[in-house]
């Protein structure tokens, strides 16, 4: 198969970027989207040209690095992929492909593809967490019975694999299906209960300091998002929220 | 208690949209409720209408409301745009190929458009007849007790006249902000309910289903009523 | 090249007096202790943030040292610990199935065929619960049975239900659960986090660790990092295979640099062979999908019996499904009738390549086997038949049933398999083969889990210490967090007691320039290089030499010449390679660099560490030594000792040091699951 592609390129976060055009052949069907890149750098680091910047790891669809925006969508056409689980299968022979980095303003770019989304982490760092000390001796595990639901639709929320798919695909650029859904595994769990308040005003305020857009509740995330995260936890989230101003806790 | 407090935060301006929002809705409904009137308002000359607007435009309790109306009106509109002004700025860079519509409905993604065209005619509309109403000549009728009410009815019906020469465009601006409404309301009736964390599995299907429909019904009969007045009067 | 080491020293592990039992418990009653006030005045650098990184930083913070983490990808929370899929072992015997510290500690022994140190493993077992309950207070979400306690299930063919697990994502809850902790420290200050940093070197002052040189992957800034102690936590090397199931960035450089800083590397060669993984589809392959072990309990692998079947499925002209039962060659359950496909992963693993390289493979490559779950789907079926009473069901819908019984229990995994592969593992067999999946050596450290060089320290994959030969499913989860919240954070006290005084460390003295500078010139020789070959080219020929010959079954002559082609294909590097790109930019190219030249000299290490194991065990299996039924041979008198490796400038003529294993508590068998 061959491809032509239409690439981001940026050489760094002051710089200006552009499209670029290249074309790429010798696809097989079976390969991934990844693998794709790597023979289109390999021709370029051959041809003496830059190869193209992109975050990735894992390649098994849970780390969360890969982060393209792949022909207007968030990790590609394919619904609960990543990046890295997309084959070139999914494309038709001869098609023009445009290959964008997640855009946000809270989401810099490093170079070309990559961007940084230490935004998140400082999001997590505000109070996604429960806090307990691992040098103590918390009670035994089963002293905490959860019911099995509950448990589950945390669990559920707690799949988030913090790729940024959802900033990347609202048209505003909100991270609230990310938060929301660290906020929901601890508002559904006895754990999370004593920070509950102060863990979704603390974990709003930063996400608000970091400059993500508005949530107006497109849902356009939730179809995104490689790990199908619901929208129910944004609501619950908003819930949380309101009580906790409410309660003035 | 946070830093940001109930008016700063990004939660905070959706619940004030939200709350706005569906304030309005429930203004809607009861304007339509009034508006109804007008398909039988020919058979006693409007004068139940008219008191209708009357004590609308009088009644204490009915001003509160209507003061809340207007600041409503406002406030969605303002929030709004800050709120659009904030999303721009949280996308500086726009995406050379977007396929959005893949992800999220044509109204939820133009829901700023949407409200534009509905302002734009909601000041005509206001122009036409609240401001009529309020600081505008209006006819009096005469009732059988002789007191004289403002003859509202004789303005909206000499508005929509095929004599009136503005009737037809103006006619057509009130459908299209209709339109507009509807599908303002396709998205925004059950976006309200979601923004304030009102939803769960058992119940967001049936605030989906009453927004959907209430998006239709409400732009509809309010599209009727303009249209039976010029059709009748022709 | 030397044949014999140079002179060969007893490794001393620092394992307390005392019974098994007590040995931890009295330990950590006796070692020093620092006190609040002082742990202020102390720093200490955590390199990497996996599950025993991260639980690490985030432990040392809470008793109040001063952490630098530091992590290669962009965030501590995607370290590959994250894809870790069935579970985590603890002997809570929450099931009432006679499980005990005991017997988690006995069958991790046998599970590493005899070759792990007793007293470290035992701490291990006895941990592991205190392991859960960490976990469970921090918000990590097990699943849970309908009374809502903790559900368990049972894995790698243990006799008790002792996984923890939270569906195939259980890698990814805990890592979650250790980063909220890391996140934690990290607001309060505590931990000061370098996304984004490649440690390039550790330095040592008066031989202790001291700090460490990293480069900024961003703006590859070199930066001097002073520390009393350095923690390595930065996993496996499982990448020297080039495919293997680790990440793309998964590398042994830290481990590395510490090696060749004076670190020994412990049983460099014990490499665990993933049975079920997705097979190898093509040239520029960048990375194998393991699919859970726990498809083995209901999967029967295969392959045909006669060549002329294998021929027609790989031109395309039959299809799995019409060879019939006759013709299939069910050979794990022909060769080990008792465990049949359940034997542990090294077994099942060679009996694959065995029948692959006898010709019986059935891809293109000839690189793979069948699970086939067609008599699985059928037993299910009759059995939801028989549930739901249906009286004479069809075949069809027998099937319907069975589909439904195997999409409820594996279905997450088959999607996986079908989104990789296009085919539908309902209707046709899947294609499986073994792949490198985690490496049990590491730096050699002692019961403290400190390395040879004294304040340098070890955790999780990245030291060789509890797994021996072949590791436990569900066993690695559980030593990451063992090291990094319960054993460590303990142990480290007692060197850093005689630290109080110290003050804070200097990156001003010349070991810290000399090392800076090492690092400048060897990036600029890799940019400089007037190359025409891309690093990948590199990696995938060494992979291909190691996946040969220091595979899942070697040889002295293939480990021989493997060695020599490693050599030359050093040489080749240095001269050949290509490294585009700025130093001071992000530069992937440049990283990967540094990265593979590490691994290659790693392979030659390994390959001269499985040259002296002259003896078959867990994952190493020696040609030469096996039984007239082709089972490992182990050797316990000659063998039953950890082999550690000191740097001399060449991999393979590093200096062989021993740990001889004492086994008091256990005795020795020979594993057999015929």
């Amino acid at each position: 198969m061959d491809f032509t592609l239409k690439i981001w390129r940026q050489e760094g976060p002051q710089e200006e970027g552009r499209m670029e055009t290249y074309p790429v052949t010798g696809i097989t069907h079976d390969m991934s989207f990844l693998e794709m890149m790597d023979v289109l750098n390999d021709q370029l680091i051959r041809d003496g040209q830059d190869p193209v910047a992109f975050d990735h790891d894992c390649r098994e669809g849970i780390c969360g690095m890969c982060s393209m925006f792949i022909n207007g969508e968030a990790h590609g056409p394919n619904r609960k992929t990543t990046t890295c689980q997309l084959h070139m299968r999914s494309f038709k022979d001869g098609e023009t492909i445009y290959i964008e980095p997640w855009r946000a303003a809270a989401f810099p770019v490093v170079k070309d593809l990559a961007v940084d989304r230490s935004a998140f982490d400082r999001i997590i760092q505000s109070g996604g967490y429960v806090s307990v000390n691992s040098s103590g001796n918390p009670l035994d595990a089963n002293a905490i019975p959860v019911p099995k639901d509950d448990a589950d639709e945390a669990f559920n929320a707690a799949t988030c694999i913090g790729c940024g798919a959802c900033v990347a695909t609202c048209k505003n650029a909100s991270a609230m299906l990310f938060v929301s859904a660290k906020v929901s595994q601890f508002a559904l769990l006895p754990q999370g209960q004593p920070e509950r308040m102060s863990r979704v005003q603390r974990m709003v305020d930063q996400m608000d300091k970091e400059g993500f857009g508005n949530c107006t509740n497109t849902g356009a995330c939730e179809v995104e998002c490689p790990k199908g995260i619901s929208l129910d936890n944004i609501a619950r989230m908003n819930r949380d929220y309101l009580k906790s101003q409410v309660t003035g806790e | 208690m946070a830093q940001t407090g109930i008016l700063k935060s990004s939660l905070a301006k959706k619940y004030a949209m939200a709350a706005t929002g569906l304030f309005l809705c429930l203004f809607l409904a009861g304007h339509l409720a009034g508006n109804l009137q007008l398909f039988t308002a020919a058979a006693d000359g409007g004068r139940q209408f008219n008191e209708y607007a009357k004590f609308m435009t009088t009644f204490p309790a009915v001003k509160v409301l209507s003061y809340l109306t207007y600041f409503s009106v406002l406030f969605h509109l303002v929030d709004g745009i800050v709120l659009s002004l904030q999303n721009r700025k949280a996308r500086p860079v726009r995406y050379a190929m977007e396929r959005a519509s893949t992800n999220a409905g044509w109204s939820s993604r133009n829901m700023m458009l949407l409200g534009t065209i509905v302002l734009v005619f909601l000041v005509t509309h206001m122009q036409n007849f609240w401001w009529q109403m309020h600081f505008g000549s209006v006819p009096m009728q005469q009732l059988e007790d002789g007191t004289q009410i403002k003859d509202l009815y004789s303005v909206v019906a000499a508005f929509f006249h095929p004599d009136n020469g503005f009737a037809l465009p103006a006619i057509g601006l009130y459908l299209l902000g209709q339109f507009a409404l509807g599908f303002h309301l396709w998205h925004g009736f059950s976006s309200g309910f979601q923004s304030v964390g009102l939803r769960h599995p058992k119940f967001s299907q049936i605030i989906g289903g009453l927004g959907k429909a209430f998006s239709v019904v409400v732009p509809v009969l309010f599209s009727a009523i303009v249209v039976f007045m010029y059709i009748t009067q022709a | 090249m030397t044949e014999m080491p140079k002179h060969s020293v007893a490794l001393d592990a620092k394992i307390p007096e005392g019974p098994l039992a007590d040995k931890w418990t009295h330990h950590k009653n006796s070692i020093r202790l620092v006190n609040p006030a002082n742990k202020r005045l102390i720093d200490v650098i955590v390199v990497g943030t996996g599950l025993a990184g991260s639980s690490a930083a985030a432990s040392l913070a809470e008793m109040g040292y001063n952490v630098k983490a530091f992590c290669f990808q962009d965030s501590p929370r995607r370290a590959h610990s994250i894809a870790a899929q069935g579970g985590i072992n603890a002997a809570k015997n929450y099931q009432n199935d006679g499980d005990s510290v005991y017997r988690l500690f006995y069958d991790t022994i046998k599970g590493g065929d005899y070759r792990s140190r007793e007293a470290n493993v035992y701490r291990l077992a006895e941990v592991s619960a205190n392991i859960i309950d960490q976990c469970v207070s921090q918000g990590v979400p097990f699943a849970r049975d309908y009374g809502g306690l903790l559900d368990n299930r049972s894995f790698g063919g243990v006799q008790v239900s002792r996984t923890f697990y939270a569906k195939g994502q259980t890698g990814q809850q805990l890592l979650l659960g250790a980063y909220s902790a890391l996140s934690r420290q990290i607001s309060k200050g505590k931990v000061t986090m370098y996304n984004r940093h490649e440690l390039m070197d550790v330095v040592t002052v008066d031989g202790k660790a001291r700090g460490i040189i990293a480069r900024n992957l961003v703006t590859g800034e070199v930066e001097r990092h002073g520390a009393h102690a350095v923690v390595l936590c930065s996993g496996g090397y499982g990448n020297v295979f080039y495919l293997s199931t680790n990440a793309m960035g998964s590398n042994v450089s830290a481990a590395w640099k510490a090696h060749k800083k004076g670190a020994f590397m412990a049983n460099p060669s014990y490499t665990q062979i993933h049975p079920t993984c997705i097979p190898v589809s093509g040239h520029y392959q960048s990375k194998l999908t393991l699919m859970s072990e726990s498809l083995r309990n209901d999967g029967r692998i295969w392959v045909p019996k006669e060549q002329a079947d294998v021929d027609a499925l790989r031109n395309g002209s039959m299809r799995p499904t019409d060879i019939p039962e006759d013709r299939r060659d069910y050979y794990l359950e022909r060769r080990y009738p008792a465990f049949g496909n359940l034997v542990p992963r090294d077994v099942a693993s060679r009996a694959a390549k065995e029948r692959c390289d006898a010709g019986f493979g059935v891809n293109e490559a000839g690189e793979a086997v069948f699970l086939d779950y067609a008599s699985a789907i059928e037993r299910y079926g009759k059995t939801e038949a028989n549930v739901q009473g249906i009286q004479a069901p069809s075949a069809e819908k027998i099937r319907e049933l069975g589909e439904a019984v195997v999409r409820a229990k594996y279905g997450n995994l088959f999607q996986m398999y079908e989104q990789i592969t296009a085919d539908n593992p309902y209707k046709t067999p899947m294609r499986i083969y073994p792949a490198v999946h985690y490496t049990m050596g590491g730096l050699w450290v002692d019961y403290n889990l400190q390395t040879t060089i004294p304040g340098l320290y070890a955790c999780g994959e990245a030291n060789f210490s509890d797994h021996g030969a072949n590791r436990l499913g569900a066993s690695a989860l559980m030593q990451g967090l063992a090291d990094g919240y319960f054993v460590l954070p303990y142990t480290i006290g007692d060197y850093l007691a005689d630290d109080i005084r110290t003050g804070a460390i200097s990156t001003d003295a010349p070991e810290f320039a000399a090392a800076e500078q090492a690092v400048r010139d060897r990036i600029a020789g890799l940019l400089g290089n007037n190359g025409k070959t891309p690093v990948d080219d590199f990696h995938r020929r060494l992979g291909r030499i190691m996946w040969n010959e220091c595979g899942m079954s070697r040889n002295e002559k293939g480990l021989t010449q493997a060695i020599a082609d490693i050599q030359d294909l050093r040489a080749e590097f240095e001269k050949e390679v290509c490294v585009p790109g700025r130093p001071d930019r992000f530069n992937p190219e440049l990283d990967k660099a540094g990265r593979v030249s590490d691994l290659m000299e790693l392979g030659e290490l390994m390959c001269k560490d499985a040259l002296e194991r002259k003896e078959s065990c867990g994952g190493h299996f020696r040609e030469e030594y096996q039984t007239p039924e082709g089972e490992a041979l182990r050797d316990d008198k000659g063998h039953a000792h950890v082999s550690a490796w000191a740097h001399t400038g060449v991999p393979a003529e590093a200096t062989h040091h021993k740990e001889e294993l004492t086994f008091e508590n256990v005795e020795l068998k020979t594993r057999s699951y015929k």
